[in-house]
């Protein structure tokens, strides 16, 4: 099995208001200088043929009209 | 005319679903295991958080038994209608152009909102005049309609845009006002206001009636 993680990303350019309330929230805590907070998702799975997801990803963990995503090996270097 | 209501684990309006249907016809709910929608007339995707709504609102009903047998039902020119997370649940399944995002304000909105007759041509917008304002409530927290602008230019070229909310009524931040939109046939319609909250006068205002009403004129 390969273990793997799937990250999912608001696509550049549409706004992400979950990651602007992050950003407000956090001068309050004593943080400065943070800007372009993007809040998305990641999924890890452990897949048995991992050549299917790119399709997997496409058809259901993303939405290819509003995601990005990106597939990383975790079992690479471990 | 018989209407199926598709209920999912997680669907909460479609107890209303079939009171508004059961006065434009019969209605019988569709359990989301089913795969018969034999001697259906018309569907109804109801609102509600199919699944949680977990991944995204409406990702994983798409892939339900019955979902599948609604796509062939609109393949073949049924008239199907989307309702807020059933509206979620079309675009996911590619039945309808856009997707719909967390509303701009992050708040879940929960109000009447005036609606403008866009003009695409449906089996529910039938007895609707382009112009004409509907009153019907909205109640969601991802309801942003998005598209990329060239498929939002494609839309309004093709008069796919069913509703639009009234100035100033915008309640997420939707792209250009977008409440509702008809696929390329016209007989798939899928919105954010929920018209089967209002067909009795008790409760406001009986505009979202009149969609149901278009349908089992053309079908009658």
């Amino acid at each position: 099995m390969a273990k793997v993680r799937v990250l999912i990303r608001p696509k550049g350019g549409i706004l992400d208001p979950q990651g602007k309330a992050v950003e407000r929230a956090l001068p309050a805590l004593g943080f400065e200088g943070i800007e372009r907070v993007r809040v998305g998702r990641m999924v890890e799975l452990e897949a048995e043929d991992p050549e299917r997801l790119p399709e997997l990803c496409e058809k259901l963990l993303a939405n290819p009209l509003i995601e990005d995503f990106e597939i990383e090996n975790l079992d690479d270097g471990a | 005319m018989l209407w199926g209501v598709v209920q999912f684990p997680g669907s909460c309006d479609e107890r209303d679903a079939l009171h508004a249907c059961g006065q434009a016809g019969e209605a019988r709910l569709l359990w989301h295991e089913e795969r018969d929608l034999g001697g259906l007339d018309a569907v109804v995707v109801p609102g509600g958080f199919s699944y949680g709504d977990y991944l995204r609102a409406g990702a994983i009903a798409r892939f339900s038994p019955a979902m599948e047998a609604v796509a062939d039902f609109a393949a073949a020119g049924g008239p199907v209608l989307g309702i807020c997370n059933g509206f979620q649940v079309l675009c996911e399944a590619g039945l309808l152009p856009g997707a719909l995002l967390l509303n701009e304000e992050l708040r879940f909105v929960c109000r009447q909102a005036e609606l403008v007759a866009a003009g695409a041509e449906s089996p529910f917008t039938a007895g609707i005049e382009p112009g004409e304002r509907l009153s019907i409530p909205v109640k969601h927290g991802e309801g942003r309609y998005f598209a990329p602008p060239e498929m939002l230019d494609r839309i309004e070229a093709n008069d796919q845009v069913a509703f639009r909310y009234a100035p100033g009524h915008n309640p997420n931040g939707s792209a250009r006002d977008i409440a509702g939109v008809v696929n390329e046939a016209g007989n798939v319609l899928g919105l954010m206001p929920h018209p089967e909250h209002a067909v009795e006068a008790l409760t406001g205002s009986v505009d979202g009636l009149r969609l149901f009403e278009g349908v089992s004129r053309v079908a009658a």
